[in-house]
């Protein structure tokens, strides 16, 4: 049985005077042990909702979300017991309390998990930072450092499956790839499964072992991240991959994907990305793909018989 | 030649940042900074618009059609900020004010600069932000940046920058925190907006693939010094400099680049 299992998930976000909008609209996905799941997908397309809802932030409207088997009720503020999974948040600025030293903020986390014998320098050694740091306050590092206190903190309660929602996004460009490396490698090292969310494909390509890509409140593709890679299948996939710039020196502009996200309040009929979809077929406009691991008519199991 | 630098040296604190940057922006050219984070290429950029922070020393000379920015009276400083030269910035979570509403932050140095009145300038802001494919650009700005994701607010920023058509754009990173299809149609959109208007744009960028994709020149930082500058093409494709060689090497692509796609 998987780690964590997400079973057609939808998450509606309501607020007066609006309309509502299904930020999560029918979304399945599974992460195993030690495995590293990179979700990627534009902005607003509802990958940060996902994993608020599985960790509890964020209340499930309808599906399951399952943890080793128990569901993931929603967080509030009696004492949780499932502290099995934790999440490191995009911006460490706004994530770490700034009137609490850093060693008592990990601690907490060492607390949570019953732990005794380790102290948080260690944990900070194991991100890769002095252990003197410890007694310091975050205003005085830099945002690296910063996500690299946050990631200790999140491994002091020992998850067993740790989020990452863009974790790297707020960092300085250079910091970013060394810091995803940093979080796959604890994370395997411990048993732990990850769930990478970011939208820099070039980091989930560094980092993950499957690859889900999500548009407009669904997954459209899931796969192992070199297959995928190198055979995207749903024409987002393609149309994603293709944006990216190649460093050739021919100065070829990437390609574009014509027109806009549509409003997740008021989501096309039939598939999602029938709108600014290049292989569009009449089938599109009317029936939803609500099939996996490609999400597209095109790729439709029984006639293409794909595992 | 729009904007020339000549052997900038920045210290801050007895620390050379700066150790003399040349450099030159031609209009309707995209002239790419490459280099690692620490490299100066960062404050290469805020040289220009005199945005160093406090206690840094600069010398050389940033010459603006002629006139020299280094030297110039901090109420004409002003004037050329944000109206001839404009930046964006990386990260648009603190480049926007958090209680202004995007139309505001937008209309205000327009109609400080250009001395348009309220109308035209709104007008020109809904133009803007279409240009920049913020969806529903009439709603759009009377909210305030939290309402948008990470990807519109820089698009935003982008189009705050653009509002009074200046002469050179300093891009700063600018599409590091988007996702690859909005940078798709910003790198485009910088592009033609230089081929159009004949801006000059200084594109800070440690992402090879973009600088490929929109630089004409190219040049590569490292320590503070520029280390090679040249058309895009030669740089890339024949590094005459062992960085610049490292940097390319260093790249997951490199070497399964046919394989991809």
């Amino acid at each position: 049985m998987s780690l964590l299992t997400v079973d057609d998930l939808v998450v509606e976000h309501r607020s007066p005077g609006r309309p509502v909008v299904r930020a999560v609209a029918g979304a399945s996905l599974e992460v195993n042990a030690g495995e590293v799941v990179g979700l990627v997908g534009e902005s607003g397309c509802g990958k940060s909702t996902l994993a608020r809802a599985v960790c509890g932030l964020n209340s499930v409207t309808e599906g399951r979300i399952a943890f080793d088997g128990e569901p993931v009720t929603p967080l509030g503020l009696r004492r949780r017991k499932l502290t099995g999974i934790q999440m490191v948040f995009q911006d460490p600025y706004a994530s770490l309390n700034p009137r609490r030293r850093v060693g008592d903020q990990i601690a907490d986390g060492l607390r949570t998990s019953g732990d005794t014998v380790t102290k948080p320098a260690d944990l900070l050694e194991r991100v890769g930072l002095p252990r003197d740091f410890a007694g310091r306050h975050p205003h005085e590092f830099s945002g690296g450092q910063r996500q690299r206190i946050a990631i200790a903190r999140a491994l002091a309660a020992r998850p067993r499956l740790l989020i990452g929602d863009e974790p790297i996004s707020a960092l300085d460009a250079s910091a970013q790839s060394q810091v995803a490396t940093l979080m796959r490698d604890l994370a395997v090292d411990s048993g732990a499964g990850l769930l990478f969310i970011s939208h820099d494909l070039s980091i989930v390509r560094l980092i993950a072992d499957r690859i889900a890509v999500m548009y407009l409140g669904r997954i459209v593709e899931t796969g192992a991240t070199a297959e995928v890679w190198a055979n995207p299948r749903h024409p987002y996939t393609q149309a994603l991959l293709g944006a990216i710039p190649k460093p050739d020196g021919l100065g070829v502009l990437p390609a574009e994907l014509p027109g806009d996200v549509p409003d997740p309040a008021d989501p096309p009929q039939g598939c999602r990305f029938n709108p600014r979809c290049p292989h569009v077929m009449d089938v599109c406009r009317v029936k939803d793909p609500d099939f996996g691991p490609v999400a597209c008519w095109l790729h439709e199991p029984s006639r293409a018989h794909t595992p | 030649m729009t904007l020339t630098i000549t052997d900038l040296k920045v210290s801050i604190g007895g620390k050379d940042i700066l150790r003399g940057v040349d450099l030159s922006l031609q209009e309707g050219r995209v002239h790419g900074l490459a280099g690692e984070s620490g490299s100066g290429k960062t404050m290469t950029g805020l040289a220009v618009l005199g945005l160093l922070p406090h206690g840094a020393r600069v010398t050389g000379s940033v010459a603006l059609g002629g006139r020299e920015l280094l030297t110039l009276p901090h109420k004409e400083l002003n004037r050329v900020r944000g109206g001839e030269v404009a930046m964006v910035f990386q990260d648009p979570a603190t480049s926007l004010h958090p209680m202004l509403t995007i139309g505001r932050q937008l209309t205000e140095h327009m109609r400080h600069h250009l001395g348009v009145g309220k109308g035209e300038a709104r007008a020109r802001a809904v133009e803007l932000l279409g240009k920049v494919r913020i969806p529903g650009a009439q709603e759009a700005y009377g909210r305030y940046p939290h309402q948008f994701s990470g990807g519109m607010r820089q698009r935003i920023a982008i189009a705050i920058a653009l509002a009074c058509s200046p002469k050179v754009l300093i891009a700063d990173e600018p599409t590091t925190a988007l996702d690859v299809t909005v940078q798709a149609g910003v790198l485009r959109l910088l592009r033609g907006l230089c081929d159009e208007l004949g801006l000059a744009v200084l594109l800070v960028t440690h992402d090879l693939g973009v600088m490929s994709a929109v630089a004409d020149e190219v040049s590569v930082m490292k320590d503070g010094l520029v280390v090679e500058t040249g058309p895009r093409g030669r740089v890339l494709r024949e590094p005459a400099h062992a960085y610049t060689r490292s940097l390319l090497d260093s790249l997951p692509d490199s070497s399964t680049d046919e394989g991809v796609r």
